[in-house]
């Protein structure tokens, strides 16, 4: 299936991306004086949004791919769109939670009195039609057009506050982004075009675009430029914007930080990884399994860093650090079983990270705590909250019937297939660190002692506009978890 | 004359020449400021409007020069004025007659005296400026070259900064210690021909000895890395934008800078090929320097306009890579890079003009934190700036794609060398925009009006051609394919040595 050649010219493409761009330019025009109708049109947006891309689903999963040319820049490079099943994974749940992610921020940020909301709902806009652009590229250019505009959208996000931290948070942030895109991803494009002519992903995950007798050496420099250039994917050494953008407000953080930015990074590193180098040569060149040890690092060094944070937002950073790289790891193992697992875990930890992220912001506008240590006890005071994070934290864990355990099956059998004992041990043992961090949170809301002096008094759970979008993530996430079969089917079409 | 498709009918080179001059003549009889403001702007609108034929009419097909017009000057000499434009000189006339117009408007309040004066030496400067892009002969160009020093002289000496006297005179002595080493070269070049010829087509593909044309190519080569400017020549630079008018930066940055490139695609590559080929190694190099040296120094500045004029510097040296990349990805990247310049550049220096009309400083620290006042302003200031560092869909991104894909094709090293020129551009743009919009938590307490109508309509078609240029070049790439097809076959293309083996 996945040489799937039924293309069809669709403008929804277009429109779908258009419909949070001109949701920005709603949103700014309507100001800060009508907040109401302001919020609306972030609302409207992002169910219209998800509508469209919710219509694109039979189309897709019938085998056909969805396809839309805006403009030509020189024979071989265009800004073109293109609907496949893989970017349904990303875009469907990318989607999806930017309407949870509306209602949550609007109670968040009315609770906090935070300031210049509306450039906040635009910029936040703006960057789910980055993200959207990246989900639905057709070729490396358009991919790095929208990447790009996602870095420079979520800028005014990160700094949000205006203060020292932010604007220190801030500028880390746009420093890593932009110096590895400039520095990796732009030569490694350019070289690319020089070698093949194209910048056009292939339309199947085996072949890749360049032609067989390109030199090695070169492919595999590119190789590497390309999943450093895409810093988004928090691949360390170049993870640290992802810890110094949590200054931003907590919905940025659980929608940019652990949905749209960084599975942009990750979903354009595996786009790159199966649609312009595939599958075949990445084995005849032996580029997986180095990839899946080089990510190895990240994903347990990531954890014992977690482990050491006692600040919730800091934690579940680096929790997304360590988690992304799972998605790499799968499909760097090259296995059918281990791509599966790789790509469904964007779906599966969007949703769970997205949870996690919702609880710490509501815990923060409830209680204006941010410390792990400050929260004993406080699950008795708001159960539905600590429920949800709970659930999300066995789901980060890999444990059934939650989200994870899809992913960290599919991950373990693709590392037994693909005879690594090695990377097995490294799931193994992230899986352990994952509970050593997780774990107590959740252990210690409900059951731990409260910090003395602390009565929790005046204390309850967070406005409802924060609480209903929690548990539907929650209930999402153990619904895939039980009945994984939805999002599967995509991945079952990339992986045929 | 078999280079040249004769003009049928009405003359508009000349039209486009003279019409300027004319203009300037009649503004010294105008009676009052005001009127010659109008009339300046009259004139140089109708000259923008005449030359679109220029690109209606123009023949993609061929390589020769049209528009052509031929009148005998100096018969005893040989000296002839001749007129014709073709793929490479077209654009730049364009961007000539089109950026006048609204170096017009951006020196409607700013330049407050001797308002008359100012418009006569934009004027002449127009008809110098259009002359040297469609000069066929080399006297009557040499004479429109040095024509193009006097009015900026003035520009730069009467209504500049505090320092605008070693400004103006820095750029003068520099420019002119070039254009010695040309008319040398140019003189050379006439008595090496065979009849004797100034005829500057007639002289490309003449069989001089290697040693000939590497000195000829030499004295080309120190006049136009002048103009250009490449390092280490560039110093006058920063001195004549941080003094000039705001007029007066962009005319420099927008279109006299571009008269180097254009020299070095006109004469060295052509008339000298084998000094070209002989040279390239070297000429990459010291682009790639002026990349990074341009880079680093525009980072470390306080000064806006010395931020741009730096970054003018990489800019341009990413210019001359692609030049002297000496293939048609990289020449037709160059071409259009020096268009992108010229538009995204001169938006740059008019914006900061907007700046300092405001709060009379250039400085940085001055203009933090002024989103929130002036967020017309900042919206336009964030476009260009993104612009200047090759933001994927603006005009500097194919610019800059298609130069480093040419460089690459030729050396892979030097070009990779190249690329954290680019890097060091986010980096210092993207430094600015975020000082200017954000600031930090002191920024000084200002309050500054938002652009007026006047301005948005200064700004707004710059804007217009960074994302036509960046999201649709072909209308201005497919003005470029004969003729610079044509170029490399004069040069003889002795190309394909130093990568083979790595790339196809």
């Amino acid at each position: 299936m996945t040489g799937s050649t039924n293309i069809i010219e669709s403008a929804k493409l277009v429109i779908a991306i258009l419909v949070p761009l001109f949701g920005a330019v709603a949103v700014m025009l309507t100001g800060e004086k009508r907040a109401n109708l302001r919020e609306t049109c972030s609302v409207v947006a992002a169910v219209l949004m998800f509508s469209i891309i919710a219509s694109m689903v039979p189309d897709v999963l019938a085998g056909h791919t969805l396809h839309f040319g805006m403009f030509k820049i020189v024979p071989g490079v265009s800004v073109t769109l293109r609907a496949d099943a893989f970017s349904m994974i990303f875009a469907l749940a990318a989607s999806f939670l930017w309407i949870l992610a509306a209602f949550y921020s609007m109670g968040y940020m009315r609770g906090l009195h935070e300031h210049a909301q509306t450039r906040f709902n635009a910029c936040f806009a703006l960057s789910l039609f980055g993200a959207m652009g990246v989900a639905f590229s057709d070729n490396l250019f358009t991919l790095y057009l929208f990447y790009e505009i996602v870095s420079v959208c979520t800028y005014p996000l990160v700094a949000h506050h205006q203060d020292q931290e932010g604007y220190d948070g801030a500028r880390k942030y746009i420093v890593y982004l932009t110096t590895t895109a400039k520095a990796f991803l732009l030569p490694a494009m350019v070289l690319i075009y020089v070698l093949t002519g194209t910048l056009d992903f292939a339309t199947n995950i085996s072949t890749g675009i360049f032609p067989p007798q390109t030199n090695a050496f070169l492919v595999t420099i590119l190789y590497a430029f390309c999943i450093l250039g895409f810093a988004k994917n928090g691949v360390m050494p170049f993870h640290h914007w992802l810890p110094g953008a949590m200054v931003a407000p907590t919905p940025v953080s659980a929608l940019l930080h652990a949905v749209a930015v960084v599975k942009v990074g990750v979903f354009s590193t595996t786009r790159v990884m199966l649609y312009v180098f595939g599958v075949d040569t990445m084995n005849a060149l032996n580029l997986g399994i180095p990839t899946a040890y080089f990510v190895s690092f990240t994903i347990l060094m990531a954890s014992v860093i977690a482990l050491s944070k006692t600040n919730l937002k800091a934690r579940l950073a680096y929790s997304t650090v360590s988690q992304l790289s799972y998605i790499i790891l799968g499909v760097a193992m090259l296995t059918p079983a281990s791509i599966n697992g790789g790509l469904i875990h964007i779906a599966n930890h969007a949703f769970s990270k997205i949870t996690l992220f919702f609880c710490a912001g509501a815990i923060y506008v409830a209680t204006h705590k941010k410390d792990i240590s400050e929260m004993g006890g406080l699950g008795r005071t708001m159960p539905f909250t600590f429920a949800a994070f709970a659930i999300a934290s066995l789901s980060m864990i890999g444990a059934p019937p939650v989200a994870g355990f899809v992913t960290k099956w599919y991950l373990l059998v693709g590392s037994m297939q693909a005879h690594q004992v090695g990377l097995l041990l490294v799931l193994l043992a992230s899986t352990l660190l994952n509970v050593g961090y997780f774990a107590p949170v959740t252990y210690n809301a409900f059951f731990g002692k409260r910090p003395a002096g602390e009565k929790y008094e005046g204390i309850k759970e967070a406005p409802l506009s924060m609480v209903i979008p929690i548990m539907i993530a929650a209930t999402i996430s153990i619904i895939i978890g039980i009945y994984p079969d939805f999002m599967m089917q995509f991945v079952k079409a990339v992986t045929g | 004359m078999d280079f040249l498709v004769m003009n049928e009918g009405f003359p508009l080179l000349s039209a486009l020449i003279f019409l300027p001059l004319f203009g300037a003549l009649v503004t010294m009889f105008l009676p009052s400021e005001q009127a010659a403001r109008l009339w300046s702007l009259l004139i140089t609108s109708i000259t923008a409007i005449l030359s679109i034929p220029l690109y209606t009419g123009f023949n993609v097909a061929t390589a020769q020069y049209q528009f052509g017009e031929h009148h005998a000057w100096i018969p005893l000499w040989n000296i002839n004025y001749t007129l014709g434009v073709d793929g490479i000189s077209l654009l730049l006339i364009l961007l000539t007659t089109f950026i006048m117009p609204f170096c017009v408007l951006a020196s409607w309040r700013y330049i407050a005296t001797r308002v008359k004066s100012f418009m006569v030496c934009m004027m002449v400067m127009e008809c110098a400026m259009i002359g040297v892009f469609a000069a066929l002969d080399f006297v009557l160009f040499y004479i429109l070259w040095e024509a193009m020093l006097i009015p900026m002289y003035l520009i730069i000496g009467i209504w500049g900064g505090p320092r605008k006297v070693y400004a103006s005179i820095k750029f003068f002595i520099y420019t002119l210690a070039g254009s010695v080493m040309l008319l040398v070269a140019i003189i050379a070049l006439y008595l090496a021909s065979a009849p004797h010829t100034f005829s500057i087509p007639a002289l490309m593909g003449g069989h001089y000895s290697s040693t000939f044309q590497i000195l000829v190519f030499l004295a080309f080569f120190l006049a136009f890395a002048i103009k250009v400017p490449m390092f280490p020549f560039h110093t006058w630079l920063p001195a004549a934008h941080v003094e000039a008018p705001t007029a007066g930066s962009v005319i420099l940055a927008s279109v006299l800078l571009k008269m180097g490139t254009y020299g070095f695609l006109r004469f060295c590559l052509p008339i000298t090929p084998l000094a070209t080929v002989t040279l390239t190694p070297y000429i990459l190099w010291l682009s790639v320097v002026g990349i990074l040296y341009g880079g680093f120094t525009a980072l470390a500045q306080k000064d806006m306009k010395k931020l741009i004029a730096y970054s003018s510097v990489g800019h341009m040296g990413f210019v001359t890579l692609g030049i002297f990349a000496l293939n048609s990805a990289g020449i037709e990247g160059s071409l259009l890079q020096m268009i992108n310049h010229g538009v995204t550049t001169g938006a740059l220096f008019l914006c900061v003009g907007m700046i300092y009309e405001r709060n009379h400083s250039r400085e940085l620290a001055n203009a933090t934190g002024i989103g929130k006042q002036m967020p017309i302003f900042v919206t336009f200031l964030a476009f260009f700036s993104l612009s200047s560092l090759a933001f994927p869909g603006t005009n500097s991104f194919v610019g800059e794609f298609l130069i480093l894909a040419g460089a690459f094709k030729r050396n892979l090293i030097i070009t990779a060398c190249a690329v954290p020129g680019a890097i060091l551009a986010a980096a210092y743009m993207l430094r600015m925009l975020q000082k200017v919009i954000w600031g930090g938590i002191d920024n000084p307490k200002q309050t500054l009006l938002d652009l007026n109508v006047r301005e948005i309509v200064t700004l707004a078609p710059f804007l217009l051609f960074v994302f036509w240029i960046g999201l649709g070049p072909e209308p201005f790439l497919s003005v470029m394919h004969s003729s610079v097809a044509h170029l490399l076959e004069q040069v003889g293309t002795v190309q394909a040595s130093a990568v083979a083996g790595l790339l196809p």
